[in-house]
């Protein structure tokens, strides 16, 4: 580790503080329907959107309506983009005339994946996807999902903050303030930025360089083994050019984090110069995958008229990040110790460390930064492979997945995971001191404890059954590429990758099966609706409550007691549970890698 | 239910033309303005034809031309297939491969340990840069290829090493195939 590569750290959590207050008064403004400095250009557009698809703004909705009209909206917009994807052959932009995605189940996952907001990548995009389907298909979920779970959090937010009221809001409202406020502009901005560091953006057919020096390499067969000629030589063939993939990028990539998303234009996502070409660019997508839900923490406070409880919980977040960042950060400076003879000192003259799978313009700080904050938010972009990481610095991404990603956050669904945890804790603490427990003057009750406990309990369940069942059947272990403890690790992060809704994988896993295809699809769908309606259950129960002013007896949320409290139900929730499998995993790997070991 | 279905449909026809077609036709047509260069790629053209891009690695192999670092995209940066090995640390194949080649790069340098970031392949497949300490590890095979002098092939690999931008971010870096093509301009081979 060194000074600088400190620096870079803190300075991108410093942002993110900057950040936390003028973005969480602004969206508290947009959905309390309060004047902002864009109404001007918006409102136009926001009552022709509801005139268009016949919304009365001014409808208040009780939970169940807000539920079903989120999981109408999710079914439509699943479907199309199926449907999208199947017939991308007679649409536009196709300059490389790719069929339809094939086959079927890899259609279904893919649209699983985006309308879910996990992103989870069975495909290779510059291989797959028409421009088409990536603008219209894949980027408009990242809208899409993304504005569903800013919706969700406020929904949950004002859930806490109302009183002896049937209603939490209007679904279709919510949604279109998300998009048109909170994405939408920072997304025009951002994208232009990213182009100015040399993101593309363009509808060209895939460009063709003749190569500097042409290349002599080994003809592959089908089965992906050299082809070996009569007189038992492997052939060779020799290269002259390279195919350029290019594409509208720019516009997907900064939503692609912006809505903590994380699906690459790419197969290589932001590990592709064209997708993440400099220091700055990776800055710039770091930071946008924390703000909202930055941001979100301060419009809970403000919201609920506590603005230091919205603090505590920030930092909570801030702590488990620095937490997860140092030991990312340590584990791949230290290198792989099966390399001996290489340098992997860490110097101003060379990144050193574990460079297998980094870019040499990231090195290790931004590497282990990326792969620490892509996990603490539900975001699952990369920019290198968790896969070629040594087994405490890959373990880092999947502890912060299996904590159901709340540090910070994906978009709303961090906000929301969040609060099921708070109302866990504030119930172990009203446990401690013998009362009922209350949040924010609201009494939790066993309803909403049980709806906590099932969100809490549903998540493990699908992940560690559909290891087990992949870990023991060859439909499961045939996926696996890389032996030993780390296979293990590649089904587990699979699922977990699935059920948290993050779409980051320790990508060797072949996962372009029927099998793989179709359980992850599921179990995607199951990680995130799931998880809202118990949420949303929770929410209504609240708003029907009456305040009760806090007493000498009430837990405060706003102290630092609270901050450790609520670090230490999130562990021991989250470690207990998978600590089992996380032994058979990274830690037995490091132990066998420290003893020399390999497989 | 039912008006919530047919407000469920239109809706998701109206935002994904505003957002899955006019949002990102009108980032192109600006990009397009603004950043001609960056929007397409920053293709590198040589007497009329491209030679690549800059921001995009090739193989290169010969002693007079400075070597990127292994590739996992298809064949070797194929920027077309972009993807790294997806090699764990305790995979025999890994260890295997990269000791082969350090093996084979120590025989041709035998002053300096070989930096790391040469044996190991990117997480793109495609990175365009070493360190400067991998440029610094092949310098004297370049020079004596080229015969020419260590230190007017060090004055190339300065002018083509980025530091970190704005001073602190990033890691310093050589634009291998920028570093080469200008080598092939004042240095050709014979």
């Amino acid at each position: 580790m060194t000074v600088n590569g400190w620096l870079q750290i803190l300075f991108f959590l410093a942002l993110v503080l900057l950040v936390t207050k003028p973005l969480g008064v602004f969206l508290a403004r947009v959905f309390s329907r309060e004047r902002t400095f864009m109404d001007l250009v918006l409102r136009p557009i926001e009552r022709l959107l509801y005139r268009l698809t016949r919304v009365d703004e001014n409808h208040e909705m009780r939970w169940t309506e807000y539920a079903v009209s989120m999981l109408l909206f999710s079914l439509v917009s699943m479907l199309l983009l199926y449907l999208i994807q199947r017939v991308q052959f007679f649409l536009p932009f196709n300059p490389q005339k790719f069929t339809a995605v094939n086959p079927a189940h890899l259609a279904f996952n893919t649209a699983a994946s985006f309308t879910t907001n996990t992103n989870w990548q069975a495909y290779s995009g510059e291989s797959t996807m028409s421009y088409f389907t990536q603008m219209a298909g894949l980027a408009y979920h990242n809208f899409a999902s993304a504005a569903v779970g800013i919706s969700l959090a406020i929904a949950f937010i004002r859930g806490i903050a109302r009183r002896q009221t049937e209603t939490i809001g209007n679904f279709w409202v919510d949604l279109v303030r998300s998009c048109l406020w909170v994405l939408l502009p920072f997304c025009l901005v951002g994208a232009l930025l990213l182009v100015s560091q040399g993101v593309v953006q363009n509808f060209r057919p895939y460009d063709t360089a003749q190569l500097v020096v042409p290349q002599q390499v080994q003809r592959v067969g089908r089965d992906g083994k050299p082809v070996v000629g009569s007189d038992g030589k492997v052939l060779m063939d020799t290269v002259t050019e390279q195919t350029i993939a290019q594409g509208p990028v720019a516009s997907q990539e900064i939503i692609k984090e912006w809505g903590t998303n994380g699906g690459g234009f790419f197969n290589a996502n932001s590990a592709h110069p064209f997708e993440n070409p400099t220091p700055f660019s990776n800055l710039l997508e770091l930071f946008s995958i924390f703000a909202i839900s930055a941001g979100l923490t301060y419009t809970l406070g403000r919201m609920t008229g506590s603005q230091r409880h919205g603090w505590a919980v920030w930092a909570a977040m801030a702590t488990l990040f620095l937490a997860g960042v140092t030991t990312a950060y340590w584990a791949e400076a230290h290198g792989n110790p099966l390399l001996i003879g290489e340098n992997q000192r860490v110097s101003a003259l060379q990144p050193g460390g574990n460079m297998e799978g980094k870019e040499v313009r990231f090195g290790i700080a931004n590497s282990a930064l990326f792969a620490t904050v892509t996990t603490d938010a539900s975001c699952g972009a990369i920019n290198g492979w968790h896969d070629s990481y040594t087994p405490l610095g890959g373990m880092v991404p999947l502890v912060n997945i299996m904590l159901s990603e709340v540090i910070f956050g994906g978009v709303g669904a961090g906000m929301y995971g969040m609060l099921i945890y708070v109302v866990l804790a504030v119930f172990i603490a009203g446990l401690m001191v013998g009362r009922t427990p209350e949040y924010l003057g609201k009494k939790i009750e066993a309803y909403d404890v049980k709806m906590a406990m099932l969100v809490a309990l549903v998540f493990p369940l699908v992940i560690l059954v559909f290891t087990a069942i992949s870990s023991v059947k060859g439909f499961g272990t045939s996926g696996i590429t890389n032996p030993g403890p780390h296979g293990f690790t590649q089904i587990l992060y699979a699922f977990t990758s699935g059920a948290g809704n993050n779409g980051s994988a320790f990508g060797g896993l072949n996962a372009n099966t029927l099998w793989y295809n179709t359980t992850m699809g599921f179990i995607m769908l199951v990680g995130r609706f799931f998880m809202i309606i118990p949420m949303l259950g929770i929410a209504g129960n609240l708003a029907r409550k009456k305040y009760v002013p806090p007493s000498l007896g009430t837990f405060p949320v706003t102290t630092p007691l609270f901050t450790v409290l609520l670090i230490g139900v999130i562990l021991i929730l989250g470690a207990l549970t998978f600590f089992p499998a996380l032994s058979l995993g990274p830690i037995l790997e490091h132990l066998l890698m420290g003893a020399g070991k390999v497989f | 239910m039912k008006k919530n279905l047919l407000t469920a449909v239109l809706m998701t026809l109206a935002t994904t033309i505003l957002l899955g077609l006019i949002y990102p036709l009108v980032v192109t047509a600006i990009a397009q303005v603004l950043f001609p260069k960056q929007a397409n790629g920053e293709l590198i053209s040589k007497d009329g034809k491209i030679v690549g891009s800059a921001l995009i690695g090739q193989t290169f192999s010969g002693a007079g031309y400075f070597h990127s670092r292994p590739s996992a995209a298809g064949s070797g940066y194929d920027a077309a297939n972009s993807n790294g090995s997806q090699l764990g640390p305790t995979n025999r194949q890994l260890i295997e491969r990269v000791t082969s080649d350090a093996a084979a790069l120590q025989a041709e340098n035998k002053a300096a340990p070989v930096p790391v970031d040469l044996v190991t392949t990117s997480a793109s497949g495609l990175d365009p840069h070493i360190s400067p300490a991998a440029a610094e590890f092949q310098l004297l095979r370049v020079s004596r290829a080229r015969r020419i002098t260590p230190d007017q092939v060090r004055q190339l690999v300065r002018q083509h090493t980025e530091g970190r931008q704005f001073g602190f971010l990033g890691e310093a870096r050589v634009n291998v195939l920028e570093l080469n093509l200008e080598l092939d301009e004042h240095y050709p081979l014979h």
